[in-house]
């Protein structure tokens, strides 16, 4: 039985001591990169088993199940101890990340396993973004493969500073110190390459045990630490974290009642002391703080990594999302950025599209631009992209719909890394890492103008707002949209007519029918919406229009209750059959592409203010009670 | 400027005190679930030094059978007074009717108390995200579950249908009608909860410490005759030093013989001991992967 773990002795007759040595360990959360084959959760299954975490019963049932549909003959299977559900262990892969927990004298660890295989590069971002080290395999016998320049890019780009290469099954190469050597140096040219300057490279064999938990016998030349002596001493991200300048994101502010206003949340980085000044951004107000309060009572100082509740000395805003910064060291703000984009979702990005954009606990609606380019994971190539599809990497620019507070990601991953939101579906469907912020934004300023909106639309007499008129192509929304601006005019209102059509030969023609463009397309139609209602008009609009999440963001662009969705509800088989231009032939016959309704969806709205059902209503009545509805 | 190396267990406080701020900011109408085990009482000492000097701003609900150890309700009731927090307490009207009990009914017991009625629990109070005691390495199905678990609004969870969770950022975005379940002690073990629960002084049931109590062995499990409604097959209850790993119905926990009496003693044993702690309780018995299929279905 190896040193390290020889404390059954200690548990049995000085439980006091163990105790007290088990609450001073620290926690090191890693992660473990490498295919089935690399012998990856083998060399799992022995740290726990090593460190005793597996139990009899568990045993009981891995000794069955090895016999059952294990690999490994009359052997233990370890694989099959660290896969949980039932359907993947029928499939024989793990489709997921999964998390495993050992402990040493020294430290509790965490480990996300996951998967190899290409296909799963989101579970592998999602296991890294909380891992302060990565533990590369690497079959001695394969050498650096493709899956390993993989996995090392992304632990590099999720900001891991600490590598680990294990070069396993080196009983297999019969403990070539030469074999070893070549693998190093073809690993450390990749490395260098993708600009990591350090790693940890350990010969080891995870079904013999060889540089696991004990040095080996077998590899005298090896001179660096075992696996399980790393992962006890390395440096931990939160004891780096205390050293960078404080910052903390406002979760909640906790008013129990008047004479009490603390604001709650868990410290990204540094430290904070009673009587430290402090700056709040975006406002950039500052204060100082007056007390740090826990339950235990109160802290006199507090460091990163810790939940705290803050009070300030001075009555300022501060809110849900906002930051705590020293005062001397505040963040950025801007609403533009460049960022790392990894896309998540089986439905792939759509640049130009609102999605809600996440950054800790701060929420809100962001774009992202069409790709500069995708990046091949394979072989880092930079390559033309227009969009990201599920798994896929690339850099855009980013624009948020209101300035935040920030840090670039190699930074600080509580402030640089965000996650988007479908606004639709609620799924997380990507994760973003900010490089850096957009010059543009921070240089271009409001212009604050005398003659408000209010008063323009004073002087017109009326209220401004949007009549968005969609539906599919021929239903009659032009038809209608022209008969309500007339009525409209005779009642002397102030009205302009956007029509879809026509707005394609002027403002939106660089633009095609992808999802991409028409998303473009109402996106721009939607901010000339704005200016007109700042302006004081009626706009009556006529767009297909066909997503929701883009009729939701003009909406979001205008003042509440300025934004009337008028559906024009005529079903396919009737719009098809009156074709009024001749569309439908063309795009049946094949001639027209991503036409709404035939090869592009319409996303029908759920509740729109006004419904108009054309196969009962002429067009002239339909005008008439959309006018009353809105002019009473 | 001097460093602080936080331990793993002020990593896993704050880490839990995280994710009950985040719930409490995004949902609309949180509770939190008290079983009164163990796991229960960290959860719930973790929420008070969430939101401190405020109370926690949920209330607690207890999803109850009628057929939990007696301690457990009188430490049930004293625990929630003390936090200053709701308690509500739910038993399936069906399952009363049709006086379903561990005895009878077998699997419908589960069903119908546990599964079902929390279901109805959750429904007839409108909630939407409800805190769970769960822990990863309970079960290897657990192993992968989010610390953001989504629900139908047929309370399904869905293998597939789980979102990716970066960093500390959670998105707690839903569909109205559809909940979720949040389980702020994922990255904690039994060991874990223990020293914990001994650094903090946490109140638990007596039930965790030996003491002599009336017996029977029935199937394999060592059960504790808690009360009259335990039919004896001609069994004479025996007087035995027990104790209890973990806490459900008491004709469905087993316990071990124990002379364990302090937190330390405790420890001490489950270090040196053998068996899993779910093994204790026969719900896992069934089938493989049995915990997964019951999650499909809404039990925790």
């Amino acid at each position: 039985m190896n040193e390290i773990y020889k404390t059954d002795a200690l548990i049995a007759e000085d439980i006091d001591a163990y105790l007290d040595t088990h609450q001073h360990k620290t926690m090191l959360r890693f992660i473990t990169c490498g295919s089935v084959d690399d012998g990856k959760s083998t060399l799992i299954g022995r740290l726990l088993y090593d460190s005793k975490m597996i139990f009899e019963d568990q045993l009981a049932t891995l000794e069955a199940d090895s016999r059952r549909v294990g690999t490994q003959g009359a052997n233990i299977d370890f694989a099959l101890l660290v896969d949980g559900l039932a359907a993947e262990r029928e499939q024989g892969i793990t489709i997921d990340v999964a998390y495993r927990f050992f402990a040493t004298e020294k430290r509790k660890f965490i480990v996300a396993d996951t998967p190899g295989h290409e296909q799963y590069t989101r579970n592998m971002v999602t296991g890294a973004s909380t891992a302060d080290l990565a533990v590369i395999l690497i079959d001695a016998r394969k050498g650096v493969l493709t899956q390993t320049r993989r996995h090392s890019y992304l632990a590099h780009l999720l900001g891991i500073r600490h590598l680990v290469l294990a070069v396993n099954k080196m009983d297999l190469i019969g403990y070539d110190q030469a074999a070893y050597d070549r693998i190093l140096a073809d690993y450390r040219a990749f490395a260098d390459s993708i600009g990591v300057t350090d790693f940890t490279p350990i010969p080891i064999s995870g079904l013999a045990g060889d540089n696991i938990t004990t040095r080996s016998t077998n590899t005298p030349w090896h001179d660096g630490p075992t696996l399980l002596e790393y992962l006890e001493t390395v440096e931990l991200d939160q004891t780096t974290d205390q050293q960078k300048p404080f910052r903390m994101q406002v979760q909640w502010v906790n008013r129990p009642n008047l004479d009490f206003r603390g604001f709650a949340g868990t410290i990204a980085a540094g430290q904070i002391a009673v009587g430290d000044e402090i700056r709040v951004l975006p406002s950039g107000k500052t204060s100082t703080i007056s007390r740090i309060v826990t339950l235990d009572g109160d802290l006199d100082v507090a460091v990163a990594g810790q939940a705290v509740t803050l009070c300030l000395a001075d009555e300022i805003d501060c809110s849900r999302g906002q930051v705590i910064t020293a005062a001397n060291s505040p963040v950025e703000v801007a609403d533009q950025f460049e960022a790392s984009v990894i896309w998540m979702d089986e439905d792939t990005l759509v640049p130009g599209r609102a999605y809600w954009l996440k950054l800790g606990p701060l929420t809100v609606s962001a774009t992202v631009a069409q790709p500069k380019y995708q990046i091949n994971v394979n072989t880092m190539e930079h390559l033309a992209a227009k969009t990201l599809d599920l798994n896929a990497i690339g850099v855009a620019n980013i624009t948020t719909d209101r300035e935040i507070p920030f840090a670039p990601y190699q930074d600080s991953r509580d402030l640089g890394g965000f996650i988007l939101i479908d606004k639709m579906t609620n799924r997380t469907v990507g994760a973003g890492l900010i490089h850096f912020a957009l010059r543009r934004a921070q240089n271009i300023h409001w212009q604050a103008t005398d003659i408000s909106r209010d008063h323009h639309a004073s002087m017109k007499n009326q209220k401004p707002m949007v009549l968005w008129m969609t539906g599919l192509s021929g239903s009659g929304k032009s038809t209608i949209a022209n008969l309500v601006e007339k009525k409209l005019a005779r009642m002397n209102r102030h009205t302009f007519l956007l029509d879809g059509d026509n707005v394609r030969h002027g403002l939106n023609k660089d633009l095609g029918f992808t999802d991409a463009d028409r998303v473009e397309n109402i996106r721009r139609v939607g901010e000339v919406a704005k200016l007109m209602t700042d302006a004081g008009l009626i706009v009556i609009t006529a767009f297909i229009s066909p997503f929701r999440s883009e009729r939701e963001m003009v909406r979001a662009m205008m003042q509440p209750g300025e934004f009337v969705e008028i559906f024009i509800d005529t079903p396919l088989e009737e719009a098809e059959k009156r074709d009024v231009k001749g569309l439908y032939a063309k795009a049946r016959s094949g001639q027209l592409k991503n036409f709404t309704g035939i090869d592009s969806p319409y996303e029908a709205p759920e509740a729109p203010q006004i419904r108009i059902d054309t196969a009962r209503m002429s067009a002239e009545d339909a005008a008439d009670l959309i006018v009353s509805k809105l002019i009473p | 400027m001097s460093l602080r190396s936080l331990t793993h267990l002020q990593r896993l406080e704050a880490e839990a005190i995280h994710i009950m701020r985040e719930v409490v900011s995004e949902a609309e109408k949180p509770v939190m679930l008290y079983s009164v085990g163990k796991d229960s009482a960290v959860m719930l000492h973790l929420a008070k030094k969430a939101f401190y000097p405020s109370p926690p701003p949920f209330p607690l609900l207890h999803v109850d059978t009628t057929w939990k150890f007696r301690d457990m309700y009188a430490l049930r009731d004293r625990a929630a007074r003390n936090a200053g927090m709701q308690l509500l307490v739910h038993q399936n009207p069906d399952a009363v009717r049709q006086g379903i009990n561990p005895f009878d009914h077998g699997g419908l017991h589960t069903d119908m108390w546990k599964t079902e009625g929390l279901k109805q629990a959750l429904d007839l109070h409108g909630f939407d995200a409800a805190f769970g005691g769960a822990r990863r390495d309970e079960e290897k199905s657990r192993a992968k579950e989010r610390i953001f678990s989504f629900r139908t609004a047929s309370h399904r969870w869905d293998p597939k249908n789980q979102r990716p969770e970066l960093w500390r950022t959670y998105n707690a975005r839903k569909a109205r009608g559809e909940s979720m379940r949040v389980f702020p002690l994922s990255n904690w073990t039994e060991l874990d909860i223990w020293q914990y629960i001994h650094l903090e002084n946490i109140e638990i049931v007596p039930l965790y410490y030996a003491a002599e109590r009336p017996t029977v062995i029935r199937d394999g499990l060592l059960l504790m005759v808690d009360d009259d409604r335990f039919p004896l097959k001609g069994e004479e209850p025996v007087m035995r030093r027990i104790r209890f790993r973990t806490l459900g119905c008491y004709p469905l926990t087993g316990a071990v013989e124990s002379r364990a009496t302090t937190l330390p003693e405790i420890i001490q044993e489950m270090l040196l001991t053998t068996t899993s702690e779910r093994q204790g309780r026969a719900i896992d018995h069934d089938q493989t992967a049995s915990m997964e299929k019951k999650k499909q279905e809404g039990y925790f």
